[in-house]
């Protein structure tokens, strides 16, 4: 039980990443899609977090009545996996707009059955 | 590599779009220089490491070039060089004139990010040019003509971020057994942990995250599309480098970091890498076959040649290793001088499916040529670039005991060779369709430059100390382990 309570954050951090998941798979509309990944995403930034933290640690200043500090680079790097996903996101949702304006829908098999009747090839 | 990356950002700012292509131009060309000097110091002194901002590592951003990411380097560098003046004709044609400085600046983006991933020394800095040269693709794709292209654009999107995800996730699982984001370093730290349950788990997770990106065969369903709607340089740029990169990021993990130890010799990776390319080479040469779309059907064909590189890989001997590696080239020239003539084919002929390619060498001769030998390229006919991989290839598979996959690959040689054969009958054998326009040649800057592609296909299948000696290194290197 206290194996399981004390790593509860990695618990999370795996209910997150399959609710993401399964989102982006069971969900057939785009903007759904795109949060499934958002969740999904964040589930990283979890995972890569939680370890950096030290119960009683400071931020890592050089001083003497610091001991115990919580390691600074994890938290630098997510910083960065943030960027990367905010513009992912940005780039997803501005081509469902582009989608809507050309297909008039954004649920994944309405525009599927619109292309249908085009023919393969151009 | 840095300047492709300052360069994007101009063009944004410049709007215009002789000066953006200028720019793109001169870009690519220097970073072609720039890697050819690279590979000739890495060949001559060894492995180069350069300490981003001067901290050093394994504390600071690392880049480190040795044979492998040199030999990287040089083929997306070179086909960068050749892809940025021939987008000029026919970005023209497909995408209207507001829009070509954007295009300009994400392909110089998508080349920086390529460049980057070869660089790099660091896992994490891996990722965020991954996403970088990814992000510029969506954008790249997205820009085709076809309604369509937004769609595929939005598929690779969701599929991309998902590999591009569990690779962060293994990044990070090492990261906490290994404290340590550099790779060299990590490579060092990691026999330690061996077998620990978070190392095994962040090679299934990076194994999956990187297979998506380079398609091989279940996870590969994004790449069709995206390389049929795109514009006709981008994909070319695409089908020669970025999957290619990818592979390269793969044969790091495998041999750089976990060591060829861990993953060859006490885990089914081989096994399974050799299952899953044998399918992809079979299902996706029947699949080519029947395409109506040329360009779709050399998409397929893509998947297919990706799975003779990770057969390759799977094989892990060095002879298999050296085809990887030199097919991972081959295939990059082969497939871009492809792409770059039916570019050609696109913007003469109004569109790429068959029935437009009907007696399509009486108006386009030297197009026509140029396909055929790239083509020849593409089967491994003796003389032409293909070949000399797929020798090795069969070599490695006849060594490694394995003879159903010498005879395997062998045998889809022969429908590569069907589905090459449908092209040559379109356009040599048919009457042009009654009514259709006729078709001039292509112009003259976008022909020379492709067939610059395929003089090279030519030129390596006669000439191997280039691709051979280089990849024979990368894989003894590979295979010594750590670099």
């Amino acid at each position: 039980m206290s194996a399981f309570a004390s790593h509860y954050t990695y618990w999370i951090t795996a209910l997150l990443m399959a609710a993401g998941l399964y989102t982006m798979i069971a969900s057939g509309n785009l903007v759904k899609k795109l949060i499934g990944l958002s969740i999904f995403q964040t589930s990283v930034y979890l995972l890569y977090i939680a370890p950096g933290k030290l119960i009683g640690g400071t931020a890592p200043i050089v001083s003497e009545a610091f001991k115990v500090y919580s390691n600074p680079l994890p938290h630098v790097l997510i910083l960065t996996a943030i960027v990367v996903g905010i513009a992912t996101l940005a780039l997803g949702l501005a081509i469902v707009v582009r989608v809507r304006e050309a297909y008039g829908s954004i649920e994944e098999d309405e525009i599927v059955a619109a292309d249908a009747g085009r023919g393969e090839g151009t | 590599m840095v300047v492709p990356l300052a360069a994007a950002p101009v063009i944004v700012l410049l709007r215009h779009a002789a000066l953006g292509w200028l720019l793109a131009c001169a870009a690519s060309l220097f970073a072609f220089g720039a890697s050819l000097a690279l590979a000739a110091e890495v060949a001559r002194v060894g492995a180069i490491s350069y300490a981003m901002g001067n901290w050093p590592p394994p504390w600071g951003i690392e880049y480190r070039i040795d044979a492998l990411s040199s030999f990287v380097l040089v083929l997306v560098s070179a086909i960068g060089a050749l892809v940025a003046p021939y987008a000029w004709r026919s970005v023209a044609a497909e995408l209207p004139r507001e829009q070509h400085y954007l295009y300009h600046a994400e392909y110089c983006l998508c080349l920086a990010g390529l460049l980057g991933m070869a660089a790099t020394g660091d896992a994490f800095n891996l990722f965020v040019f991954m996403e970088v040269a990814s992000l510029a693709m969506y954008v790249l794709i997205a820009l085709g003509r076809d309604r369509r292209a937004l769609l595929a654009s939005y598929q690779y999107l969701i599929l991309g971020t998902i590999g591009a995800t569990f690779y962060v996730i293994g990044v990070g699982l090492l990261y906490l057994v290994t404290g340590t984001l550099n790779i060299a370093d990590m490579a060092q730290r990691l026999p330690e942990a061996r077998g620990a349950r978070p190392v095994l788990a962040a090679l299934a997770f990076i194994t999956v995250g990187i297979s998506l990106k380079l398609a091989l065969f279940p996870l590969h369903l994004w790449l069709p599309n995206a390389y049929a709607y795109a514009p006709s340089a981008a994909t070319a740029f695409m089908a020669a480098t970025a999957t290619k990169v990818s592979v390269y990021v793969l044969l790091r993990y495998y041999f750089s970091v976990f060591g060829p130890g861990l993953v060859v010799e006490s885990l089914p990776v081989p096994g399974i890498l050799i299952g899953l390319s044998a399918i992809a080479i079979v299902s996706a040469s029947l699949v080519a076959l029947w395409q109506a779309d040329f360009k779709r059907m050399l998409a397929y064909s893509s998947v297919a040649q990706i799975g003779y590189i990770t057969l390759g890989i799977g094989l892990a001997t060095a002879d298999g290793l050296t085809a990887a590696v030199a097919h991972l080239f081959n295939h990059g020239i082969t497939k871009g001088a492809l792409f770059l003539l039916v570019g050609g084919i696109a913007l003469r002929a109004g569109g790429t499916g068959f029935e437009r390619l009907r007696g399509l060498a009486r108006a386009m001769p030297l197009t026509s040529l140029g396909i055929t030998l790239a083509g020849l390229s593409l089967i491994g006919v003796p003389g032409t670039a293909g070949f000399v991989s797929k020798w090795y290839l069969v070599l490695g598979a006849i060594q490694a005991r394995a003879w159903w996959l010498a005879a395997l690959v062998v045998l889809t040689s022969l429908i590569a060779v069907a589905y090459v054969w449908r092209f040559v009958e379109a356009a040599y054998l048919s009457e042009p369709a009654p009514g259709a326009a006729p078709a001039a040649e292509a112009p003259a800057s976008m022909l020379a430059l492709s067939w610059v592609l395929v003089a090279a296909c030519l030129w390596f299948g006669f000439d191997t100390s280039f691709t051979v000696e280089g990849a024979r290194r990368a894989a003894l290197l590979m295979l010594g382990g750590a670099p």
